[in-house]
């Protein structure tokens, strides 16, 4: 879902970025002028807070429960979302049987299913990881049974003629066709992840980031909660550009 | 038969197995009752719940949220994409915005926006605009990226007037583009407010959700859980014909 990319030096990029985050933090300053210390810390107190939340170890307990939580769904997103789209794509009749229902899954507010959910996994680290994979795995899935099935028959002839062995075929043929579409299903699937875990951690859980961004709320604690809204978006950004940034180099190549 | 019918008639079967499977797990209880309880129940309970008019109320406030979410982020999004679009300088810049916009976990700002705005409707059609204008953005710069260039000079030869040439040539050529971002900004508007809803508000059918698993109220609570999904299924299935015919129809001219 990206726009169409156009040419750019390498040095206007970042002055572009540069720009925008600059403007960020205006609109941020602005509505901190609006509304005032009760809703809202100013960007220069949110930095502050949050270099001095990182060195505590109550905070790193918290993320390491975020990114426990995390890890696994991601694992268990990637595995599951790969190894069913490759079925899927490779088997043209159940590919398009299934495409539709996960498509009608994907665009369904799954935020809903959370109770059952907790009904099943009971609350703690379970009933998130298992969130998380409700959110991640269905992109996964449908970029990667896209992949497969747009593969070119050209190439997998080319094969037959240089009488490649599967394996050959798999390593030298298949997996590079389908490897940059791969990346952009996972990177998608990353953020959807992500997203899926704080979902489930700001609404039923006593540990993790998201936790502390609704028991910030409850506590009137607004520092606490713009300044692990700050760190939480700035991970999200980093790691999403770098995995841009390598989809970009093999959709290129 | 067909393909075509063999294809959507092993869909319906697939559907038809699970919801099958499901129940007949419920009733002889190899699924705990406090865990789910029969698709048969929840229908039946929900369609209790709306000749009551006990939900009535939630899905008036529920509904004009997202509504009001949704033509906000399309009229937006739509004038936002057309303007980025005559300004490729902007648009180079805000490129990494919109590649990276849905990386961001936009719900962690949700307790933000109730602390700038209060518990109330706005934070919700914040959230909910938010999450659905770049999608629109997206949509809309796609779409004024695929006129045809014939059809531009054929307007120039024709000389029609700037508005003339919009009407005649450019909407029509957009128009299965901007549905698309109609489709989506519609998907994300729903998933923001009720999503939304679920985590922090005062009335609406994700907090009526929310609410009755908090009181183990498992009927009501699965009840409204089919409803939300059934009607944003049913929703998105209808705009997705709608779609898929406006695109052959594109494709056989």
């Amino acid at each position: 879902m990206t726009a169409r990319p156009l040419q750019s030096g390498p040095g206007s990029r970042i002055l572009d970025t540069l720009v925008l985050a600059a403007l960020a933090v205006l609109v941020w300053q602005g509505l901190y002028e609006y509304a005032g210390d009760s809703a809202i810390t100013s960007p220069l107190m949110t930095l502050d807070y949050a270099a001095a939340l990182l060195r505590t170890a109550d905070f790193w307990g918290h993320a390491h429960a975020t990114l426990v939580a995390f890890a696994y769904s991601l694992a268990i997103s990637i595995a599951l979302g790969i190894s069913l789209g490759l079925v899927l794509g490779l088997q043209r009749f159940a590919g398009d049987v299934a495409e539709p229902i996960f498509v009608a899954l994907y665009t369904i507010p799954k935020v809903t299913l959370y109770p059952l959910i907790l009904l099943i996994f009971g609350l703690g680290v379970s009933a998130k990881v298992a969130f998380g994979v409700i959110h991640g795995v269905i992109p996964i899935i449908l970029f990667t049974l896209n992949a497969v099935k747009n593969i070119s028959p050209v190439l997998l002839r080319v094969s037959r003629v240089l009488r490649l062995t599967t394996w050959q075929t798999v390593t030298t043929v298949l997996a590079p066709a389908v490897m940059p579409e791969l990346i952009t299903g996972v990177r998608v699937g990353f953020s959807l992840t992500m997203l899926g875990v704080l979902i489930g951690e700001m609404f039923a859980s006593q540990r993790g980031l998201g936790f502390l961004i609704i028991n910030g709320i409850s506590l009137n604690n607004v520092r606490m909660t713009t300044a692990v809204i700050l760190i939480v978006v700035v991970f999200a950004i980093a790691a999403n550009s770098l995995l841009l940034a390598l989809d970009r180099r093999m959709h290129r190549g | 038969m067909s393909r075509k019918a063999a294809i959507v008639v092993t869909r319906i079967a697939v559907i038809v197995a699970a919801i099958a499977a499901l129940e007949i797990l419920c009733r002889v209880k190899l699924i705990s009752p406090l865990t789910l309880i029969p698709p048969s129940q929840m229908v039946a309970v929900l369609w209790e719940l709306l000749v009551s008019g006990k939900i009535t109320d939630d899905i008036v406030q529920t509904f004009s949220t997202v509504a009001l979410a949704f033509l906000l982020s399309v009229a937006a999004g739509f004038a936002l994409g057309a303007l980025i679009h005559a300004l490729p300088r902007v648009r180079r810049a805000l490129d990494p915005l919109l590649a990276s916009y849905y990386a961001i976990p936009f719900f962690v700002f949700y307790p933000l926006l109730i602390a700038l705005f209060g518990l109330n409707k706005i934070p919700l059609v914040v959230i909910g605009l938010v999450f659905a204008t770049a999608a629109m953005v997206i949509a809309t710069l796609n779409g004024l990226d695929r006129v045809p260039r014939v059809m531009q000079k054929t307007a120039r030869v024709m000389r029609l007037s700037g508005a003339r040439a919009v009407l005649a040539i450019t909407l029509p050529s957009a128009a299965p583009y901007l549905f698309t971002g109609l489709k989506l900004a519609l998907a994300y508007a729903f998933i923001g407010v009720i999503a939304g809803e679920f985590i922090l508000s005062g009335g609406g059918l994700g907090f009526s959700i929310a609410y009755a698993y908090n009181n183990f109220d498992s009927q009501t609570m699965y009840a409204l859980m089919l409803f939300v999904l059934l009607v944003v299924t049913v929703v998105n299935g209808v705009l997705h014909v709608i779609e898929q015919r406006m695109l052959a129809r594109r494709a056989g001219r």
